[in-house]
């Protein structure tokens, strides 16, 4: 007799199971092995915790009351927690804090999409280290992880959250249709983006440049090109990208990573560098994150921090095809 | 590189509009059976313009070429949408029986019109945003015959010249969105093979504004 589970979770078999432990412990050496220390936080935490982080986006979909009326939420994202934990835990503590975490997160799924609703994750966070160096140590952290999951052909996107905040700022855009531009870039709309900037009343020229360095990513003649494109906060973004991307090469890091002028995380609290990661074996993107500098201030910390999170079900998806490929099938 | 093809309505356009990029797409004009074309410099892949969003979504192909109507009515499909390609225009409309006030009585005595249509996002985003309420019947074939036989007070429909709504007695009431051809990329794609897309999305520019 078949007993159904609800849609977007599933069952591990223990063919699957063997290679998912086995790429999991693999990573949690790698972030042992840099200093990751594994912490554990409760699947279920205080609403008014996770909203924190981010009201909108980050906001648990899955909420209920306990015994006294308090609003519990399923976690969302693992950033959040460990951010309350260092808070709690740590405030007395002498920073850099280097944790890492093999989790599961849950999210909302559009039905018949073949999306999960239970979403393992695993992942750094680096709370208290000085921006720059702490966006190259998070990046170089990844490439090792990437190399332990045998990914040889990944690649890490690295863009600035700022960039699109300031530069509209600077062109003067506002209110709602700051918003509305926002929502198109969010949505990759380019067709949009470009008619919304023009209703925002900016001039044809600009809001085309404004298309134009969304469409920059590769090495760093892209920054080089956007500096071309111009203005305060192209300038202050590439800056911020640059000296990241140099520190990267001057340690031979550098090798996977894309600058991306284009890129945007969906998750609010970013700021500063972002980052993802694609394989071009598979269509979706393996992982992500960034800088969160605001975050931790929110629980009470003036911390910098930055980290990623890796989808494990899709790493896995991209180490058989991988490895599919590897022996000449398709 | 793989580009999704939509076959129906926007495929003799899609084909000129490829020809002019510098392609030849003579194979597919022929009577073949085939889905899969191989042609110097791509691989076209033909299907209906509704499931073009999936296969570019997934990564089964890199591009593709559909209806901002198919993007708008799966807007939750995570795409790269590069290019207005000119092409293909047509509107979404609400129409309703020709000199019926049907539709206006529903709307002030039961506060609640009842539309049909096959695109029940655009259909409920629109009404949302107008501050209306409606009941949404979903139907999948023939639009224009729902009203006809008093299913619903009004349909939400595509129109392009407007003869199959006057054919069956129906009147344009308010015009919704136009439409037209997009141009459409996979997010990982775009990112991995980006001098191959831009590339390609600078021929396909070209030879729109043509």
């Amino acid at each position: 007799m078949i007993h159904p589970i609800p849609p977007g979770t599933r069952d591990v078999l223990p063919d699957e199971m063997r290679e998912l432990r086995k790429l999991q412990l693999a990573l949690i050496e790698v972030f042992e092995a840099r200093g990751y220390g594994e912490v554990a936080t409760p699947a279920i935490e205080y609403d008014e915790v996770m909203s924190r982080g981010d009201g909108r986006t980050a906001r648990s979909s899955y909420r209920f009351f306990d015994e006294s009326g308090e609003l519990l939420a399923l976690r969302s994202d693992m950033t959040v927690p460990i951010a309350r934990l260092v808070a709690s835990r740590f405030a007395s503590g002498e920073p850099p804090y280097r944790l890492c975490y093999l989790a599961s997160t849950y999210r909302v799924v559009r039905p018949q999409r073949g999306q999960m609703r239970e979403l393992l994750q695993a992942g750094v966070e680096l709370i208290g280290a000085s921006p720059a160096e702490g966006t190259v140590e998070v990046i170089e952290v990844l490439e090792a992880a990437l190399d332990v999951a045998g990914l040889d052909r990944a690649v890490i996107g690295l863009g600035d959250a700022d960039l699109y905040r300031q530069l509209l700022e600077e062109l003067g855009v506002e209110a709602e249709a700051r918003d509305s531009v926002l929502a198109s870039l969010a949505t990759h709309d380019l067709v949009g983006l470009e008619q919304k900037l023009l209703e925002a009343g900016i001039g044809a020229e600009q809001a085309s440049t404004c298309v134009q360095l969304t469409q920059l990513r590769g090495g760093s003649e892209v920054l080089e090109r956007a500096r071309g494109l111009g203005g305060a906060a192209v300038e202050r973004a590439i800056s911020r990208i640059g000296e990241t991307y140099e520190e990267l090469e001057r340690r031979g890091a550098a090798g996977r990573v894309q600058i991306d002028l284009g890129l945007l995380r969906d998750l609010g609290y970013y700021s500063g560098a972002i980052l993802e990661v694609y394989d071009p074996a598979v269509g979706h993107v393996l992982g992500g994150g960034g800088r969160y500098d605001g975050l931790m201030k929110r629980f009470g910390l003036d911390l910098s921090a930055a980290g990623f999170a890796l989808y494990l079900e899709r790493v896995h998806t991209a180490q058989m095809e991988e490895s599919r490929r590897g022996r000449g099938e398709s | 590189m793989k580009l999704a093809v939509p076959r129906g309505a926007l495929f003799g356009e899609t084909l000129d509009l490829l020809d002019a990029a510098g392609f030849d797409t003579a194979e597919l004009r022929g009577d073949s059976r085939s889905l899969i074309f191989e042609i110097p410099g791509l691989t076209l892949v033909t299907m209906r313009p509704s499931d073009v969003p999936t296969y570019v979504e997934s990564g089964a192909a890199d591009v593709g070429i559909t209806g901002k109507d198919v993007l708008l009515e799966q807007s939750d499909r995570v795409l790269y949408e590069l290019l207005d390609l000119g092409y293909g225009r047509c509107r979404w409309d609400l129409a309703a029986r020709t000199g019926n006030d049907r539709l206006a009585e529903a709307q002030r005595r039961l506060g609640m019109m009842r539309i049909a249509t096959s695109y029940p996002r655009i259909a409920e985003r629109y009404f949302e945003s107008t501050g209306r309420q409606i009941e949404l019947i979903e139907v999948r074939g023939s639009v224009e015959l729902a009203p006809l036989v008093g299913l619903g007070d009004g349909i939400v429909d595509l129109v392009a010249t407007g003869r199959t709504l006057e054919e069956n007695e129906l009147e344009i009431r308010e015009e919704i969105v136009e439409c037209t051809a997009r141009f459409v990329a996979n997010r990982v794609a775009h990112k991995l093979r980006a001098a191959e897309i831009d590339e390609l999305t600078a021929k396909l520019r070209e030879a729109s504004q043509r």
